[in-house]
C-alpha cells in the first residue's frame, strides 16, 4: 500500500520545482491549439493556399521569400506556402486513416480478448505477439513492394503494424474493467456480451482509447511522413511535407534551406502537439481511473 | 471547579525514581504539502517512552499516528514543517546528520504495514536483512548473515541458508513480515516503531506475527511504539495506550485501566464500537461522522465535539489542553464532571 | 514465441510473391517481360510447379543457407550484395546504440537525481526532440554541421575505418535523436518513480547512506523499464536505418531494400526483409533475457508491458 507522499530520499532541502510538466495545462491548450489549426488548415488547405502548388516554373526555383511569397519558391520553382498548405491535407488524412483503423481493430481485438478470457484470450494473445515481430516502416515498404507504392498500401501496412500495440495496452484496461463489480451486476441481469462491452465497458476504457490514439497520431506521422520521404508513399509531385523534404533536399547543400526545412518544421511541431497533448489525456485518463 | 494546570506531558509520564525516558517528544507540531498547501497534520503532541516500555498509539485513519513515526524517525515528506522537539536519549533528534543520524536510525528501528511494498523485490532476502549491517556497523559479509540466519529461528522461520538467497515473492506475506521484524532486529536497536504491522496481514497470521514481535521485544528488553487502529490490541500488547484523534493525543492512559475507565469519550467511543462477540445487540453502536484529519479540524475548539455525545459550549469555547488525572492525560474539558458515563451519550 | 513470430514473419514475406497481382513469375520478375529461358530458369530455381508448402520449405531452407536468390536487376546473387552493405548498416546502428545508451541514460539520470533546472530543462528539451523524426533531423544536421560549419562530411560511406566512423557520425545521430530523447524520458520518469517507493523509506529508515540508496535501491530497480525502452527504441533503429541512410546517400541494406522496392526487384526486397526482421527479432530476444536477469520476479519469456 503506498503511503502516498514521497520521502526525501537526498537530504537535500532545496525547494522543491514545480517541473514544465505540472506547471503547463498551458502546453496541453497550445497543443490543442496546434492540431486545430492543423486540422483547420488540412480541411480548407487548398482554399487558403494563395498560388497554385502544383505549377512548375523552373526559372523560379529557389528564390527565396518576398513579394507575396511568404516562404519562396521550391526546388521547381512552385510556392512552397501553397505547397505547405495543401499538403497539410495528406500529411494529416494519412496517419488519421491509420489510427483510425488500428485503434478500431485494436479495440476490438482487445475487448474480445478480455471478455472472453481463457482461450481466446491466449489465441489472440499469441497472435498479437506474432505481429509485434514486424516494424512499421520493414512492413510498409515490404507492402509497396508487393502492391506498388503509394499513400493506401503504406497506410494500411502501418496500421497493421500498430494494432498489436493499441491491442496489448487496451487489453490490460479491458480486463480491469471487465473484473469491475458492474459488469457482473449487469451479465446477471441478462444483458448480452455485446450490449454490455459497446455500451459500458468501451465508453468506460474510452479517455485510454483516446489518449492512445492520440500519442499513435504522432507516431502515424512519423512514419508516413518517413515513407514518403522515401519515395514510396505519397508520389511527388503530390505535396505532402514528407515528399517535400525529399524532393527539396538538395537546395540544403546548394545553400537554400527554407523549403526543406520548412516542410519539417511542419512535421515537428504537429507531432509535438499530438505527443504533448496525448501524454496529458493519458495522464487524466489514468487519473480518472485511480 | 478548579482545573488542574496542564502539565507537559514528560513530567506526568516520570514520577521521581523512575529511568530516564528513552524517547520524549514535546509539543511536535507538523505541517505537510497537502494538495498545495500547508497543512497541520499534528498538533501539539507529546509523548514519552522508558526504555523497555511499549506505547500504544491509537486512532483512525488521518488521526496522525502514522505521521508521528515518520516524525521520529525523520521519514517525514519533502517540505514537511516540524516545530517542537523530539529528544532520544536525551539527544535532539532534528540535529542530527550524517554518522549521528545513521547511528540513530540504526538504533530506532521501523517496522511497516506492508511488507510487500516495502522490501525491495529485486534484491534476495538476505542482502535486505544484512544490509544495514555490512553498511553502517561495517560487520563482515559472513558474520552478518550468520546473525540473520540465527534471527531467522527467533521470529520462527526455517530453511537455512536457502531462505537467505530467496526473493520477497517467493515469501507469503506473514513469513515476509517476519522477516522484516527480523531485520530490524539485527541492528539491535533500543526503540521499535511498529506502523500497523499486523494490518495487512489476513487474520490468523496477525496473530502470529503479533506473537512473534510481543515475545521478541520483552526478550531484548526493547521500547515500542505501537501503532494501530485497533484499541484492544494495543491495550493487550503495551504497557500504557495513548489514542490520537485529528493530530492530536486526547488521552493518555495505562492500559490496564483504557476500557473499563477511559478518560475521554473518544476512547469510550472507539472500545464501545467493537462488536462484541458474547453479546447480541440490535444495532452496532458506530461513532456518527467521520474521523477528521488534523488539518480538517477547526483550531479553536475541541476537535471531537461535533462528534461527541457530552459537547457542551464549553467544549467549543477553548482548544482543550492535555490535563493530568489518576496518572494519565486527557484532553477533555469535561472529564471530571462525565468520568465514569463517558460511553453513554448526554441527554 | 519470439522464434515463432520470427517464423510467421518468413511466412507472410515468402508469401509476397504470390500476394502480388499477377502470378508469381510477374511478381518476381517485378513486372518485366522475360525471354522464356529466364522463366524457364526461374521456375527451376523457385520450385514454381511444386505445391505452395513446398515452395515455402525450399526457399526457407535456401535462406539458411545463405542462398537468398537472384537480383533480377543486377543479376547477382542477393546475399553477395547483401553482405556488402551489411557493415555499413550494422556500424550505423551501433553508432546510434552506443549515443541513445550513453547520452539518454545519462541525461535522464541526471534529470532525475537532481530535482532543479537541469531537470526542467532536460524535460524540455527530450519532449521536443522526442518529436523530430529521423528523416528532419538528418537535414538540420546537414545543413548545420556539414554545410554550414563543415565539421561533418553530407553524404557518402568515406574510405577507411576512421573516415567511415567520420561519415556515420552525422547519420548515426540524426538515428539516435528521437530515440535518444524517448529513451532520457523514461530514464528519468523510472528514476523518480523508484525513488519514492516504499522499500527506499525502509532502507532510509536504516539509515543506508544517500550514494549507496540511489545505486542499490533506485538504480538497480529502476534498470528495469530502463532496459525495456533502450531495447525496444535500439530494435526500432533497424527499420528507421532505412530512412536515414536514404538521406545520407549510405550505401546500407535500408537503403537498397528501398531502391529494390521501388524497382521491384522481389528476391532483394525479400532477402533483405528476412534478415532485418531477423535482427529485429534477435535484438528483443536479447532484451527478453536481460529483463528476466534483471527482475526475478519474472520467468523467461513474459516480459510485463
Amino acid at each position: 500500500m503506498s503511503t502516498g507522499v514521497p520521502v526525501a530520499v537526498l537530504e537535500t532541502e532545496r525547494p522543491w520545482m514545480l517541473t514544465s510538466v505540472q506547471s503547463t495545462g498551458l502546453a496541453g491548450i497550445a497543443s490543442a491549439a496546434v492540431i486545430a489549426a492543423a486540422a483547420l488548415v488540412a480541411v480548407f488547405g487548398p482554399l487558403l493556399a494563395p498560388y497554385n502548388p502544383d505549377l512548375p516554373n523552373l526559372s523560379l526555383a529557389w528564390i527565396g521569400p518576398g513579394g507575396g511569397h511568404l516562404l519562396g519558391f521550391d526546388v521547381q520553382g512552385r510556392d512552397v506556402l501553397s505547397r505547405l498548405l495543401v499538403g497539410a491535407r495528406t500529411s494529416m488524412l494519412g496517419p488519421f486513416v491509420v489510427v483510425i483503423v488500428s485503434v478500431v481493430t485494436g479495440v476490438g481485438f482487445a475487448v474480445v480478448a478480455a471478455w472472453r478470457r481463457g482461450a481466446v484470450d491466449a489465441v489472440i494473445s499469441s497472435g498479437l505477439d506474432i505481429l509485434f515481430a514486424f516494424p512499421g516502416i520493414l512492413l510498409a515498404v515490404l507492402a509497396t513492394a508487393i502492391f506498388g507504392a503509394g499513400l493506401p498500401a503504406a497506410a494500411i501496412a502501418l496500421s497493421i503494424a500498430y494494432m498489436p500495440y493499441i491491442a496489448r495496452v487496451l487489453r490490460g484496461a479491458a480486463l480491469r474493467e471487465r473484473s469491475q463489480p458492474y459488469v457482473a451486476a449487469l451479465e446477471v441481469q441478462g444483458a448480452s456480451a455485446t450490449s454490455i462491452c459497446l455500451r459500458h465497458l468501451v465508453p468506460n476504457i474510452l479517455p485510454l482509447i483516446v489518449a492512445q490514439a492520440t500519442i499513435l497520431f504522432g507516431y502515424a506521422m512519423v512514419d508516413l511522413a518517413a515513407i514518403s520521404f522515401l519515395g514510396l508513399g505519397v508520389q511527388p509531385p503530390k505535396p505532402d511535407w514528407g515528399v517535400m523534404i525529399s524532393e527539396n533536399q538538395t537546395g540544403i547543400v546548394q545553400g537554400y534551406p527554407l523549403p526543406a526545412l520548412a516542410a519539417g518544421l511542419c512535421i515537428v511541431a504537429v507531432v509535438i502537439a499530438f505527443n504533448v497533448l496525448g501524454e496529458r489525456l493519458f495522464e487524466r485518463a489514468q487519473a480518472g481511473r485511480g | 471547579m478548579n482545573e488542574p494546570a496542564a502539565v507537559s506531558a514528560t513530567a506526568a509520564a516520570a514520577p521521581a525514581g523512575v529511568a530516564a525516558p528513552l524517547l520524549e517528544i514535546d509539543g511536535l507540531n507538523v505541517r505537510l504539502i497537502v494538495r498545495g498547501a500547508l497543512r497541520p497534520v499534528l498538533r501539539e503532541v507529546s509523548l514519552t517512552i522508558r526504555p523497555g516500555e511499549a506505547l500504544g498509539l491509537v486512532g483512525e485513519s488521518g488521526s496522525g499516528k502514522s505521521m508521528t513515526a515518520r516524525a521520529i524517525d525523520r521519514l517525514l515528506p519533502r517540505g514537511a514543517e516540524v516545530e517542537g522537539s523530539i529528544r532520544y536519549d536525551g539527544h535532539d533528534v532534528a540535529a542530527l546528520s550524517g554518522t549521528g543520524l545513521r547511528r540513530y536510525r540504526n538504533q530506532v528501528a521501523m517496522i511497516f504495514q506492508d511488507p510487500r511494498a516495502h522490501v525491495n523485490p529485486v534484491r534476495r532476502i538476505g542482502d535486505f536483512m544484512t544490509e544495514a549491517l555490512r553498511t553502517n556497523l561495517g560487520v563482515p559479509a559472513a558474520e552478518a548473515n550468520r546473525r540473520a540466519l540465527e534471527m531467522l529461528g527467533q521470529v520462527g522461520i526455517g530453511g537455512g541458508a536457502r531462505r537467505l538467497r530467496q526473493h520477497p515473492h517467493e515469501l507469503s506475506g506473514g513469513m515476509l513480515q517476519r522477516v522484516t521484524i527480523a531485520a530490524a532486529l539485527l541492528t539491535e536497536p533500543r526503540l521499535l516503531l511498529a506502523d500497523e504491522p499486523t494490518t495487512a496481514l489476513d487474520v490468523t497470521t496477525q496473530a502470529e506475527v503479533m506473537a512473534i514481535l510481543d515475545d521478541l521485544r520483552r526478550e531484548f528488553g526493547l521500547a515500542m511504539l505501537f501503532i494501530t487502529h485497533d484499541l484492544e490490541l494495543a491495550a493487550a500488547i503495551c504497557d500504557r495506550t495513548a489514542v490520537m484523534y485529528a493530530g492530536q493525543i486526547v488521552e493518555v492512559r495505562s492500559s490496564a485501566l483504557l476500557h473499563d475507565d477511559p478518560l475521554h469519550p473518544y476512547t469510550a467511543a472507539l472500545a464501545a464500537a467493537r462488536p462484541d462477540i458474547s453479546r447480541t445487540t440490535a444495532r452496532l453502536l458506530a461513532i456518527t461522522g467521520r474521523p477528521l484529519s488534523a488539518f480538517e479540524a477547526p483550531s479553536a475548539e475541541c476537535a471531537f465535539a461535533p462528534r461527541c455525545g457530552h459537547a457542551r459550549d464549553a467544549c467549543r469555547a477553548a482548544l482543550p489542553e492535555l490535563v493530568e488525572l489518576d496518572g494519565g492525560l486527557s484532553r477533555c474539558v469535561r472529564v471530571r464532571e462525565i468520568r465514569g458515563r463517558l460511553g453513554t451519550p448526554d441527554d | 514465441m519470439l522464434l515463432v513470430s520470427l517464423l510467421v514473419a518468413s511466412f507472410v514475406i515468402f508469401a509476397a510473391t504470390y500476394l502480388a497481382p499477377g502470378n508469381p513469375i510477374a511478381a518476381l520478375s517485378g513486372g518485366r517481360s522475360l525471354p522464356p529461358s529466364s522463366v524457364h530458369v526461374l521456375e527451376q530455381r523457385y520450385h514454381l510447379n511444386a505445391p505452395f508448402f513446398a515452395q515455402y520449405w525450399y526457399w526457407l531452407s535456401n535462406a539458411l543457407h545463405g542462398n537468398l536468390g537472384i537480383s533480377i536487376t543486377l543479376r547477382e546473387n542477393v546475399s553477395t550484395l547483401i553482405a556488402s552493405r551489411v557493415w555499413t548498416t550494422g556500424g550505423l546502428v551501433l553508432y546510434a546504440a552506443l549515443l541513445i545508451l550513453v547520452f539518454g541514460i545519462s541525461m535522464g539520470l541526471a534529470a532525475g537525481l537532481r530535482p532543479g533546472l537541469v531537470d526542467t530543462s532536460t524535460v524540455v528539451l527530450t519532449a521536443i526532440s522526442a518529436a523530430i523524426p529521423a528523416f528532419v533531423a538528418a537535414i538540420v544536421l546537414i545543413l548545420v554541421f556539414a554545410v554550414k560549419l563543415g565539421w561533418f562530411p553530407a553524404i557518402g560511406n568515406g574510405t577507411g575505418l576512421l573516415d567511415n566512423i567520420r561519415h556515420l557520425t552525422l547519420p548515426a545521430l540524426a538515428l539516435a535523436v528521437s530515440s535518444l530523447a524517448i529513451v532520457a524520458r523514461v530514464t528519468r520518469a523510472a528514476v523518480r518513480e523508484e525513488g519514492e517507493r516504499e522499500h527506499v523509506q525502509t532502507a532510509v529508515s536504516r539509515g543506508i547512506p544517500a550514494r549507496q540508496l540511489i545505486r542499490r535501491h533506485v538504480l538497480r530497480n529502476a534498470a528495469i523499464p530502463i532496459t525495456t525502452i533502450a531495447g525496444i527504441t535500439i530494435a526500432s533503429l533497424i527499420a528507421v536505418a532505412a530512412v536515414v541512410e536514404t538521406a545520407f546517400s549510405l550505401n546500407g541494406l535500408g537503403a537498397y531494400l528501398v531502391q529494390s522496392a521501388q524497382s521491384k526487384d522481389l528476391a532483394v526486397v525479400q532477402g533483405i526483409s528476412l534478415l532485418l526482421v531477423t535482427a529485429f527479432v534477435v535484438v528483443n530476444l536479447l532484451v527478453d533475457v536481460l529483463y528476466a536477469v534483471l527482475d526475478p520476479r519474472v520467468s523467461l519469456g513474459s516480459r510485463a508491458t
